[in-house]
């Protein structure tokens, strides 16, 4: 199973990165929420995937068996999840405002905050 | 683990510690009292005249606690509180050397500053779309990074401190603020994505995200496991939250936008932020793979801190060349990690102390220029001396500090780094930090006489009209640029603090013991 799963993160990065690579804030969009999943889906396989043995150390040892998956990468991505839900939710609605306002969603046209051919500053006085 | 053989024990016993003293519940403290400040200021999110009132007084209450965490690390130690009392490292440990007291206590006195200057910068609007909440919460999520002692949670206050820089980032929703707003939020995603992606590969090497237990287990692992990619992984990722070269393009192209005491706060911590995570992941867990890395990292601090400050004396917007300032400052203080001998640390971390002051002031200098005269433009401005000379002598003073010249903060840790790099030969980077000193005093200098010394251009020479500047901005630029002088004239106790913080970073034993105090005695 983790063989599989490592192909499908591999690939969910190239897609993102190859979406990231795009002037359109729409694609740069979507790259982030497939790179937020791509790395859920790592860590999550990271932790084992595997559901026979329930997580449980027994008395007399210290440490999960080897055949149990690991809970706390689990617990991980729960965070992670929620913290990329948020910040993808903020992402959509800036760029759509960045969209009504600037009238673009092109990267290469907005700049309003750098203008091209801004004055040099003076050189004597 | 301290959990013996026999059987039939109560592990809900065994696996808990005892409660810790009341004073070290200060660990603690700064981050609750934030976020609880920040819920209160959320709930009275419509009466703007009463949040300023509430904050304020929160935040001076803020860097009593930070002050007297420092006093208490410096007297006791480290100390550490794990949540829950779960045993190390089950539990999330909250562990508090000098360095991260030192900066914490530091940014606390900024974000008193920013709070203060904040009342006449911030009007009704900017306070309805909630300055004074998310200025406690980015508080929590700064000091929350400066004060943990585990990785994933390292992680989980970047992200709270990234979300409401984005709230303030874009208060008010200015057109030009969407646009700084967008570069900055996609980039800033991606580096913490970086994060957590290295963080995922951590646990699967290490199987724990406690600092302390990972610089035990660095040693063994060191020959068989990937590390370098891990650390490398780190490296980029925090590099592009500290904005150096050459993934430091989102600062300048956003930091001109918001709110001028947004500005001021985020050129003095948000960039700090990602060096103390450099400081903490590369030169204490870490410090063979920082060594591999050093060469790569100092290219990249002396590119960062030349062609920083080239951007800054290419610039017309007053604004504009500060965010450059703040670029170039970081190359000097990824100078130091790249040394990681015991004075180039304790230079970087002085060095950091001082932009966090520095930089939030010389943002306010501009702030309340700009109040005078009108523009942030140097085509335009002009006369400001004629207009205020107490602001200019102020503005003067800071100007000399970033340079890093005497008698101002910014000088010691030059030259403490510049005798660092000397140290090992390297000098080349030694004489980049003195070319970026030059040029940085050019820029300044040039600001200085175009905006400050010359007459303004359209007026004649009639009657000066008084602008009264706000008092509250003004006593907080005052008590930035006293602590300067103060640190720049008196920097003993200041450099002793910041070698001793470095020593903890290189030999990180009593962090270890902080965390783990049975295992070590054994």
């Amino acid at each position: 199973m983790e063989p599989i799963f490592a192909i499908l993160v591999g690939a969910l990065f190239t897609v993102a990165i190859y979406l990231f690579l795009s002037k359109h804030i729409i694609r740069i969009l979507m790259g982030a929420a497939i790179l937020g999943n791509a790395v859920n889906l790592l860590i999550f396989t990271a932790g084992r995937v595997t559901r026979e043995v329930p997580p449980i150390i027994s008395g007399d040892a210290n440490a999960l068996t080897e055949a149990a998956a690991n809970p706390l990468p689990q617990a991980l991505i729960l965070t992670a999840i929620v913290i990329s839900f948020s910040f993808f939710a903020f992402l959509l609605v800036l760029g759509y405002r960045a969209f009504q306002e600037l009238g673009t969603d092109n990267s290469d046209e907005m700049r309003l905050a750098e203008p091209v051919g801004e004055p040099a500053p003076p050189t004597g006085y | 683990m301290a959990v013996n053989s026999e059987a039939l024990q109560d592990f809900s016993v065994v696996y808990t510690m005892h409660s810790v003293a009341a004073a070290d519940w200060l660990i603690i403290a700064p981050v609750v009292w934030c976020i609880l400040i920040g819920a209160v200021l959320l709930m009275l999110r419509k009466r703007t005249d009463v949040q300023p009132l509430i904050a304020i007084p929160a935040l001076g209450i803020l860097v009593l606690m930070t002050l007297g965490l420092l006093a208490h690390v410096v007297q006791n130690g480290t100390l550490t509180m794990t949540m829950g009392r779960w045993l190390p490292p089950f539990g999330i440990s909250f562990t508090v050397d000098l360095l991260g007291a030192f900066f914490a206590a530091t940014s606390a006195l900024v974000a008193l500053g920013a709070g203060i200057y904040g009342r006449s910068d911030v009007d009704d609007t900017g306070r309805r779309y909630g300055f004074y909440p998310f200025l406690m919460l980015i508080m929590a999520g700064i000091l929350g990074a400066f004060l943990t002692g585990d990785i994933f949670n390292l992680y989980v206050w970047f992200e709270v401190l990234l979300i409401s820089s984005f709230g303030l980032l874009v208060l008010g929703s200015e057109r030009k603020q969407l646009d700084g707003a967008v570069k900055y939020a996609f980039l800033n995603l991606i580096a913490t994505t970086l994060f957590l992606v290295a963080t995922g590969y951590l646990y699967g090497l290490f199987g724990t995200l406690n600092m302390a237990d990972i610089a035990i287990k660095a040693a063994e692992l060191r020959g068989t496991a990937p590390l370098m990619t891990l650390v490398t992984l780190y490296l980029l990722a925090f590099a592009m939250k500290a904005a150096a070269f050459p993934v430091n393009f989102w600062l300048p192209a956003s930091y001109h936008t918001p709110r001028l005491v947004v500005s001021a706060l985020f050129a003095g911590l948000l960039t700090k932020v990602g060096i103390y995570a450099l400081l903490r992941i590369l030169g204490m867990l870490f410090p063979f793979e920082r060594e591999e890395l050093s060469l790569l990292i100092a290219i990249a601090a002396a590119l960062t801190m030349v062609l920083g400050v080239i951007g800054a004396l290419a610039q017309n917007d007053i604004r504009r060349s500060l965010g450059f300032l703040v670029i170039s400052g970081i190359g000097v203080m990824m100078a130091g990690m790249a040394l990681g001998s015991p004075v180039g640390l304790s230079g970087a971390i002085l060095y950091a102390a001082h932009s966090m002051v520095v930089m939030t002031a010389l943002y306010f200098a501009a702030g309340l220029a700009a109040r005078l005269g009108g523009s942030f433009e140097l085509t335009t401005a002009g006369g400001l001396y004629t207009k205020n000379a107490l602001l200019a002598g102020m503005t003067l003073m800071l100007f000399l500090s970033v340079a890093g010249l005497p008698p101002f903060s910014g000088l010691w840790p030059k030259i403490m780094l510049v005798k660092a790099s000397l140290d090992v030969g390297a000098w080349w980077l030694a004489g980049s930090i003195l070319v970026t000193g030059f040029l940085t005093t050019i820029t300044v200098g040039r600001i200085w006489v175009l905006a400050y010394w010359r007459p303004s251009p359209g007026e004649e020479t009639g009657e000066v009209v008084p602008v009264s500047l706000p008092i509250g901005a003004c006593v907080a630029l005052s008590g930035l640029v006293a602590i300067t002088v103060a640190a720049g004239v008196w920097p003993e106790p200041l450099i002793a603090l910041a070698q001793d913080a470095a020593r903890g970073l290189i030999d990180p034993s009593a962090y270890v013991l902080s965390v783990f105090p049975v295992e070590a005695s054994q």
